[in-house]
């Protein structure tokens, strides 16, 4: 088992470098870590870059789909949203179920099922005016299955929606309007209050495990750090596996001249469906891993703009570029937390008062502007170009 | 039946009220050597792009092969699966990727997304590969960027494309344009080279060209077939001299 792999990372040392650092810097975050080491990594730092590295993995999604099939989605950020959600459910109902227990162990009267359930209704759905459990939280106390949701809902959307879409040969800048379009309607739908999902107060409470009360948020931060490190690094390595075989060529041959493709014999719409569903997949993980370290999630999450932003990421850090999208999504949610965050010292002008709170996104759309104009390979294509610079 | 390999019976088309194809029909046999003539905007271009599928006829069918296939509702890619390859005007390579990884797409394999994804190269498909590019002499650049090759050698690429594909029928859409003398040449054996072991049919401006083919011709206009037999009898004939030659 171990054979073809190994022999993968020494073709491509890239990935090979990419791993190491990955586990380096998860190695430094631990011995850094407030709950495993001398504390100068603070756990709200840690829960910071926790969330970076679940964006990056949502970067690496959209880079695959973009930047080598060459659809420009705008729906990904849907399919990160609705991980968050499903994940959400089980912490949500389950944490308040245990609650609701603790409660009646201090009544006189046992409570039935029933009576507890009711409870965790009122509890949960109270904000929205409801006590009723909707119909899909039926499964809300299996965590396995609301697991295997995390995956099904958002790949399963995906598939209709990609066939739908794919079939009637609706490309480019239409896709890209559709996709925004479903990422819009869905948002709009769980704003609404009964919606069964608790409109646009959302789901809350997730940073605290159910049953874990007495494990303290340093450690559970770190946990969900290291499955964030974990799923980067293994989606890192199944995209680079995937880029790299024959659906690559396939792939790269969509995005430059679909047409051909189709000539050569190959189905290019039920490639594109694979790329898209697959894609959603891993944006769902992605998502499912960054809410629970968030503590919340709310429609406004997946509203436009934030694919808007996704789009942002993979084309500074440089498309078509694994790496480059991972960089990308890095750096520049990193910077826009520090900049609106009110860390960044404001820049007095005499007239004016420069505050980055305010002008942080006038930055980064300029900077979107320079890369599309100037840099169309973003930072990845900055570093190639150092690279190849020094080697000579 | 015939023994055609493709019979065009009786096909019509419009776009906006302007037929492109008008009632036509001819067959291609298989192994058959083909050139068809026309002047701008007698069909040539759509008639391959209603075999290949590109387009659907409004009336009359394209039969196919020994089974008596309708190809008039199938998309693009059964089609190519079926044993058509198609050559277009421009030169249409992956640019972004190296000759090998282009005729490695093209190599006859399965074609599903499970089965491309878990390829693995074997002996065989990296021979044949090989010797394709020896056949379009590209063996020394097949590390090559295909972006980056000469305009003849990508089109002779795109030939080497569709010979990997194994198709029975190969079409062809002006190969010669923009070629110096020598490419030409080598063009023109390279698709006698193909017309030994399938039916190959070349659309052409150039005269010069289709005399060195030395094949059956089939004069196009106004969307169907004015004239069909050798060079120098469709040349002779007065409606070919008035509507295209004589221009």
């Amino acid at each position: 088992m171990q054979g073809p792999l190994v022999k993968f990372l020494t073709r491509h040392p890239s990935t090979l470098l990419f791993l190491i650092i990955l586990a380096s810097f998860t190695v430094l975050v631990t011995l850094g870590s407030e709950a495993f080491g001398t504390g100068f990594v603070s756990t709200s730092l840690v829960k910071t870059l926790g969330k970076t590295l679940c964006l990056c993995l949502v970067a690496l999604a959209m880079d695959l789909i973009w930047g080598y099939c060459g659809i420009l989605s705008l729906g990904h950020i849907a399919f990160f949203g609705l991980g968050g959600y499903m994940i959400g459910m089980w912490l949500m109902y389950e944490r308040t179920r245990l609650i609701v227990m603790q409660a009646a162990e201090n009544t006189q009267l046992p409570m039935t099922p029933q009576e507890i359930q009711d409870a965790v209704g009122s509890q949960i759905f109270g904000v929205v005016g409801g006590s009723e459990f909707p119909a899909i939280w039926m499964f809300s106390h299996l965590l396995s299955v609301q697991l295997l949701m995390v995956v099904m809902v958002p790949g399963v959307l995906a598939l209709i929606f990609g066939w739908l879409a794919f079939r009637s040969r609706v490309t480019g800048v239409y896709l890209s309007i559709l996709t925004q379009a479903m990422t819009l309607a869905l948002a709009l739908y769980l704003f609404q209050n009964d919606s069964g999902l608790r409109g646009n107060n959302g789901l809350s409470g997730l940073q605290n495990l159910p049953g874990r009360d007495d494990t303290p948020q340093s450690v559970i931060s770190m946990w969900f750090f290291w499955g964030s490190a974990f799923a980067l690094g293994l989606g890192y390595l199944c995209a680079k596996l995937i880029v790299e075989s024959k659906m690559g060529n396939v792939m790269r041959g969509i995005r430059d001249d679909e047409a051909r493709v189709r000539f050569l014999g190959y189905n290019v719409e039920a490639y594109k469906l694979f790329i898209f569903t697959l894609t959603a997949i891993i944006a769902a993980v992605a998502g499912a891993l960054y809410y629970p370290q968030a503590g919340i999630i709310n429609p406004a999450e997946i509203a436009p703009i934030a694919s808007i932003y996704l789009a942002v990421w993979v084309a500074i850090g440089g498309r078509g570029r694994l790496y480059g999208a991972v960089i990308g999504a890095a750096v520049v949610s990193l910077l826009s937390s520090w900049f609106t965050g009110g860390q960044a010292p404001d820049i007095p002008l005499g007239f004016a008062t420069l505050k980055w709170v305010d002008w942080w996104l006038v930055l980064l759309g300029l900077s979107f502007v320079f890369v599309t104009l100037y840099a169309h390979k973003g930072i990845g294509g900055l570093l190639e170009k150092l690279q190849t610079g020094t080697s000579k | 039946m015939s023994g055609a390999l493709l019979e065009v019976n009786s096909i019509s088309v419009s776009f906006d009220g302007f037929k492109a194809i008008n009632n036509l029909s001819f067959n291609i046999d298989s192994g058959e050597l083909r050139a068809i003539i026309g002047p701008n905007g007698a069909g040539k271009t759509t008639f391959m792009d209603i075999v290949t599928g590109k387009t659907r006829p409004d009336e009359g069918d394209v039969i196919w092969g020994e089974d008596n296939v309708s190809l008039v509702r199938k998309s693009e890619s059964d089609i190519a699966n079926l044993g058509i390859g198609r050559k277009f005007q421009k030169p249409t390579v992956f640019e972004d990727q190296s000759v090998t990884e282009n005729l490695m797409m093209a190599l006859r394999n399965k074609r599903n997304p499970l089965a491309v994804l878990f390829y693995k190269s074997t002996r065989k498909d990296r021979n044949a590969v090989l010797s394709i590019a020896f056949d379009i002499g590209l063996e020394s650049n097949v590390d090559q960027r295909a972006g980056d090759l000469s305009h003849g050698r990508k089109q002779w690429l795109e030939i080497g494309m569709l010979l990997a594909q194994e198709p029975q029928l190969l079409l062809v859409d002006e190969p010669a344009a923009g070629m110096t003398v020598d490419e030409r040449n080598q063009t023109i054996a390279l698709l006698k080279h193909a017309a030994k072991t399938r039916a190959v049919v070349v659309v052409e401006h150039d005269m010069e060209f289709i005399r060195n083919l030395d094949c059956k011709v089939t004069v196009l206009h106004e969307g169907s077939v004015l004239a069909e037999g050798t060079l120098d009898h469709v040349t002779k004939n007065q409606t070919v001299i008035d509507v295209y030659l004589g221009r």
